[in-house]
Formats: C-alpha cells, structure tokens, sequence
C-alpha cells in the first residue's frame, strides 16, 4: 500500500495465501508500507526480535545514547518534514524514558508513533524483568495508546496508530508489543484487513450559518486582528492566510509555534504574541475588536489573564479539536474543523477591505518599541544573545530550518530571527522541553537534509542531552549548535531577578569546556566572545563537513524584554528601559500600558 | 459563573480492556470526584454502556464532554441532564431487626416498594430499586434500626421515548465501519 492511499482500501500488492511472517517482520512491512524511511531507537531484550529483523530493510535506524532523544528526533523529524515519526525501545527503563520526549508531542500536537517492546504476555503484570504498565503510564500523554499481545493484532494496531497519529488534531501513539507477539508468526494477511475506529471521528466541519457569521464579523470589524498558530502550520495553511490577510488588510499576531505561518517580513506581520511578544502586539491585541484564532488555543502564556484579555473583542475561533473552543476563552463563533478546509470555505465569504487607520494605530505603538530594541543600544564592547540571533539571521539571509530549546535564547530567538517559511522554526512550546533542541534537530536533519540547520539552545538545556554529539558524530550528520551560554539557567534566573529579590537559588552553572565537549566527540568546537567574531565562526562552521559547536559566551545578566508576568494582564508588561543604559543588575521594573 | 449542579453523561464505548480506566481517568486528571459510575454491556456484542454522574458547571460539562469524544474507544456521549431521563439505582441493605421490630421495617419497605430477600432472626436484607433520591429515603427511615450493611449501585439513566440515540447513530451512518483516510 501507497503511504496516504485511504486505510482500507485494497493493497494493490494483495496477494492470497501470504507468506508465514513474524510479528517483528510484520513491523517492518507495516513501517515500510507507511512510508517510514527513518527510525530512531535504542535496543533491548524486550524488542530484540523486531531489531533482529531490522536486518535488509530499507529504513534506516539511529541509534541514539538515551531514549528521550529517540522521541525527540521522531518529534523534530514530523515538525519538519509534516510526516509521521517513528521511535523504537525496550521495555521497563527504555520506555520510560521515552515519557517526556511523548508528553513534548502531546502538547505540540506532533504526529509520532512509538513503538515498544513489552515481556512476553505470560509475565504480564507479574513484575517481570524490565517490565513497566507503559501503556498505564503513557495514557494521559498519547492521544491513544495499545498494548498488543497477539501476532495477528500487530499489522492492524500499527495502522491504527499512524492514522491516529496524523489525523484530526495529530499526536502521539504508543504501540506496546509483547516479546512473544514478536515472536509469534501468521499466515493472517495484514493487507486484507481493514481498519475499524469506529467511535473515531478525526474531522469536523462548520455549518454554513456558522461560516456566515463569521464573515459578518470580519465585515463589520474595525480594529481587527489575527492570530495564528501551529495549526496554520499543521494543516498547510499558510498560503490561505496570506489570502485571507491579502483580501482584507488585516495584521497578523503569530503564537510561538505559529512563527513562519505568516512571513514574518510582511508589512503585516506584527511577531510575536503573548508573555515575550513585543509589546505594540499585546496593546494591539487588547485594543482590537475582533479577534480572528487560527489553529491556537489561547494558552496562557498567550493571554496573560483570562479576565482582561481582549475584553472589547469579539472573537472567532477555528480549530480542529472541538474541545478547545471556549476552554480558556469564550468565543463568539467558533468553528470546529480542519483550518485549510474551513478557510477555502470561508474565504469566498469575505469581502474585500482596509484596515488602514487600524495598522497607522499599531505602526504608531511600535515607534515606542523601537527605541527600546537592544540593537540600538550604544557598543558597550559586551556580546548580548540578541546580537547573536540577528546576526545569525542576518548570514543565512533568514532562510535556515532553525531548532531551538527552551528558555532565554528561545524567546531572543523567537523575536529576533524572521521566519518566512512554515516549518521553519522547530521548538518546545507547549511543555517547554529543556534538552529537546539536539535531539529534534538531528531529527529534523533526516527530513531535510539540505537545508542549512542551526540549533539555538542555552548551557543548562544542552546539558540536558549534550550526550547526542555522540549520535551526530556516529551518524556523520551536520548541523550547526549554536550555545548561548550565559553560565545560568538564564530564564529561572530572570524570574529570580523579578520575583524573588536576586536570590539565584541554584541557578548558577559551572559548565564545561564546550569547545573540548565537541572535539572530544570528534567534532569541531569554536568560541565566540566579541560580536566581530559572529561571521567568520559562522563561515567556519558551514566549511566544516561535520557538525560545529559554537560557544557563544553571551552577557550574563541580560533579561528577555517584553514580559508580561505570569498571570498579569496581557498589557501590563515589565518593557527594556529606552535607550542607553544595559540591562541587568537591579530590577528594572516598568510596568504599565503602554 | 454557572452554578455547581449533579450531571449525567452516558458514555457508548468499545466494549475493550483499558477503555473504562480512560474514561475515568479524564475525570480523574481534572480532579472530580465522581459521584457515581456504573457500567456494563449492552445489547449489542462489542458496545459497553457507562453512566457517570459528577458534579460540575455547564461550561465544565460541555467541555468534559468534547474530551470524552477525544477518546478513541468512545462511540457516543450522551449529556442527559436538562433531557427527559429516567434514571434508576438499585441498593441492598441489611438492617438490624428482631421479632419486635420487623414488623415495622416491614412496613416501611413496603411503601418504598421494597422487597425483604433474606431475613434472619436478627437481620432484614431488602432491595430496592428508584430513584437515587428514593433510596436516600427508604435509607433515612432504617437508620434508626441500625444498618448493618448497605449497597448501591449508582445511577443507570436511559432517555425518554421510542428512539435510541446509538441506534439512530449507527443506523444513519453510511460510511462502512473500517476507516477511510
């Protein structure tokens, strides 16, 4: 079968009568028939038979250091390429360590499937040898899990989890297969079975009165507003949003994991929204009258609190799960279903318009940002992360997949490169997942191997899975690591800084020698200290064929501007003093609208 | 806000190990405290039927329903609160009686409809099946004989009328039941 011909649908390789297969041979032929070309795992006694018959397949497996990484790279490998990634390990111990690279999916909304190996059926629940309940454990983190004890119930399950993963709202799927099921052969031929999900029903659709309504209120707005989110992203919705926004003048906020929906370098593009966005944003977003939610779900790092949140909009809500729309924000009209369907739908319905006295508004409250921008500081001879990013932006023309961890260099990243392009930004956002950057990058690497690649990721998150350099070097894999590293966990320590009198409780890190880290694993290691020094490092690490860590020792105390504290009014932000004096030592603390 | 109030959702689910822990554990995660549950097959082979009730507002009530049809092994929900339901609980209970008083727990049985199934010379076990509020009541008047033991099932709920929201479910759909991507 085709990867992406309809489930159930006749195989056109259908044979009568297969051939006697194993459980662990049938993995693969599933694998194969859904198009997988990559997997990322680590072996072990409970999944030994399904990588004993690993052998002359034509997927390739990567063998990672720790388990976590081999969901983040399924992660990475599925934001990158839209397809779904495949992670494989042993039972007990190897499959908790999957956990928090699933729950990252889970919250992003990322197609994985997860396959792990379980003790033979007859030691189930008898506390066996590596034996842990992974489907009890991983039931409140995948969007749906199996446990398989039976060879003949393999091939279906597996079909199941893929076509669970990537449809409706995607997300991940552990299959977890006893070693006996494994083991055990059939005649069953998997082909001419068909996939019964009878009580799954992935897709909905808007009613025309609904769609109605909301171009009614497109029409009838004045200060309008859109919002994008991933979901632009996971229903190949871009192009429909420039549409959307061409037809009618209206200026678009991104959620972080939105960035690259919206060109960023659109005269309408406003960046980046909520507790980081910039601040003519979030006063734009309380100011506006209508709210248009595309594939977002009004986290609250987006809307600061509920009960002030762009009180004097109306708001119209379209999203794929229906359990989203009114959750954390009542909504005027909201329509459930697939964003790319929904906006073909509704874009005949919308008349053509301005909004031009609305975006003179906006460009007005971004004056006052400007001069607050820390590259327009004066020199003060000192390397600042934002400087790092801009210029990163600025020498690959804005056009690298970029993969970044979580925390300060997030945020700088997230306000200083312009993503134009889907799929661009790959990152943590819903768990904010410290150590996910290596890992997703590499995976991302296998689903696009020719686009230049950097890896933003801080001291303390790079430590987190530093381990697979090891699994770069071993793979023979390029990518660019760009360490910001400012010798804290810079992000606790801002909260610190604000919210708990400068005690750095734990914070501080003795690091080690990143540079002598890289060459250890054979790699190349370059240290950047001065600004001057950003290109060349850059052009050393394109000339290199491997992958090249940068230290990038950046200003220590430096602080993420705008920030709307946690749980304060989306316009009550803490801003970046305008002009002249740096950042860092005493709290700088100007709240206030601005 | 919406006040608090008693809601009943019943679910229609795959009659498979594991689908009632996931049920439970998406009221569970947002930490309600279920009053009651019960569950058990249906008519048709492969369907199970649960009935839960839980105290929640009706925002929380609608969205606990969209999260139960997240679930996979979930067919149909049912949200019957404010719907014309019948709703019926069955309780056993055994209360301390002897020659002197049986005669009165007799009695009170028998205007609750309640029926003695057991009776030794110092016990009375009698079963009762009403409405939840019914049985608080049959419950209230023993009391004072002292009950020894006492059991209840939990609501069972079924709507009103000639149709079956399952049946016309599965009745009207005419996609075969294997999936089409």
């Amino acid at each position: 079968m085709e990867p992406g011909a309809p489930l159930g649908a006749p195989a056109p390789e259908r044979t009568s009568g297969a051939a006697r297969r194993t459980g662990a041979e049938i993995v693969w032929d599933v694998l194969a028939s859904e198009g997988v070309d990559v997997v990322f795992g680590y072996p072990g006694g409970a999944i030994m038979p399904i990588y004993d018959a690993m052998h002359q397949r034509s997927a390739r497996h990567v063998l990672v250091r720790h388990e976590q990484a081999a969901a983040h790279m399924a992660d990475g490998y599925a934001r990158a390429s839209g397809k779904v990634g495949v992670c494989l390990a042993t039972s007990g111990p190897g499959a908790t360590n999957l956990v928090t690279g699933i729950a990252t999916a889970m919250l992003d909304s990322s197609p994985i499937v997860c396959i792990t190996g379980q003790v033979s059926s007859t030691l189930l629940g008898s506390d066996a040898f590596q034996e842990t309940d992974i489907t009890g454990v991983t039931l409140p983190i995948t969007k749906h899990n199996y446990l398989v004890t039976r060879v003949e119930d393999i091939a279906p399950t597996l079909r199941e989890a893929f076509f669970i993963a990537r449809s409706g709202r995607p997300g991940p799927v552990l299959v977890d297969i006893t070693k006996d099921a494994q083991q055990a052969s059939t005649e069953d031929d998997w082909r001419a079975r068909p996939v019964r999900l009878p009580g799954y029903r992935p897709e909905h659709q808007p009613s025309e009165d609904e769609l109605a309504r909301a171009a009614e209120l497109i029409a009838a707005a004045e200060r309008p507003l859109i919002l994008a989110g991933h979901g632009v992203l996971k229903a190949e919705a871009a192009p429909l949003l420039m549409e959307l926004v061409e037809k009618t003048g209206i200026p678009v906020a991104s959620t972080l994991l939105g960035l690259g929906g919206f060109p960023a370098t659109h005269p309408l593009s406003l960046g980046m929204m909520g507790m980081h966005g910039e601040a003519w944003v979030n006063t734009s977003i309380q100011e506006s009258d209508l709210l248009i939610a595309l594939g977002m779900r009004f986290d609250d790092r987006v809307t600061g609190n509920l009960k002030t949140f762009a009180r004097k909009a109306r708001k119209i809500h379209i999203e794929i799960d229906p359990s989203e729309i009114n959750k954390n924000v009542k909504v005027d009209v909201g329509l459930v279903g697939d964003l790319r369907r929904t906006l073909t739908r509704l874009l005949p319905r919308i008349q053509r318009r301005t909004c031009t006295p609305w975006m003179e508004h906006i460009r007005a409250l971004k004056g006052d940002s400007a001069v607050r921008d820390i590259q327009y500081l004066p020199h003060n001879g000192r390397l600042y992360a934002a400087h790092v990013i801009h210029d990163l932006w600025w020498l690959t023309q804005g056009k690298a997949l970029m993969v970044t961890d979580v925390g300060q260099h997030q945020m700088w990243e997230a306000q200083y490169y312009r993503h134009d392009r889907p799929r661009q930004l790959i990152t943590s956002g819903g768990l904010g997942t410290m150590g996910f950057a290596l890992p997703a990058a590499i995976g991302a690497r296998f689903a696009r191997p020719d686009d230049e690649l950097w890896v933003v990721v801080g001291d303390g998150g790079f430590q987190m899975t530093a381990a697979e350099l090891s699994t770069c070097a071993q793979e023979g894999i390029k990518v660019h690591v760009a360490i910001i590293n400012n010798g804290y966990l810079g992000m606790v320590r801002q909260w610190q800084q604000f919210f708990y009198e400068n005690r750095y409780s734990a914070t501080a890190l003795r690091n080690p020698d990143f540079v002598k880290l890289a060459e250890a694993h054979g790699l190349n290691g370059l240290r950047v200290t001065r600004r001057e020094e950003i290109p060349e490092a850059v052009a050393q690490a394109r000339a290199q064929p491997g992958t090249t860590v940068i230290d990038f020792r950046v200003e220590q105390e430096d602080i993420v501007y705008p920030m709307v504290p946690a749980g304060a009014d989306l316009d009550d932000m803490i801003r970046r003093p305008p002009s002249g004096s740096a950042p860092g030592g005493s709290s700088p603390w100007t709240s206030g609208a601005v | 806000m919406n006040p608090s109030r008693q809601h009943t959702f019943i679910a229609h689910v795959e009659d498979r190990p594991g689908v009632l822990n996931r049920v439970i554990s998406l009221f569970r995660r947002r930490a309600y405290n279920i009053d009651s549950l019960t569950v058990a097959r249906t008519e048709r082979p492969a369907i199970s039927r649960i009935t839960l009730v839980v105290e929640a507002d009706d925002r929380e009530a609608r969205l606990l329903e969209a999260n139960l049809y997240k679930l996979i092994n979930v067919l149909y929900v049912e949200q019957v609160t404010d719907q014309g339901t019948v709703a019926r609980e069955l309780a056993l209970i055994k209360v301390r009686s002897d020659e002197k008083t049986r005669p009165n727990v007799l009695q009170v049985c028998e205007v609750f409809r309640a029926r003695a199934i057991d009776v030794t010379p110092a016990s009375v076990m009698v079963e009762l099946t009403g409405t939840p509020d019914k049985i608080d009541g049959l419950i209230e008047l023993l009391r004072p004989h002292g009950i020894i033991e006492l059991v209840r099932t939990g609501a069972v709920a079924m709507a009103r009328g000639a149709q079956s929201a399952l049946t016309d479910l599965l009745d009207a759909r005419t996609d075969p039941p294997e999936h089409t991507a």
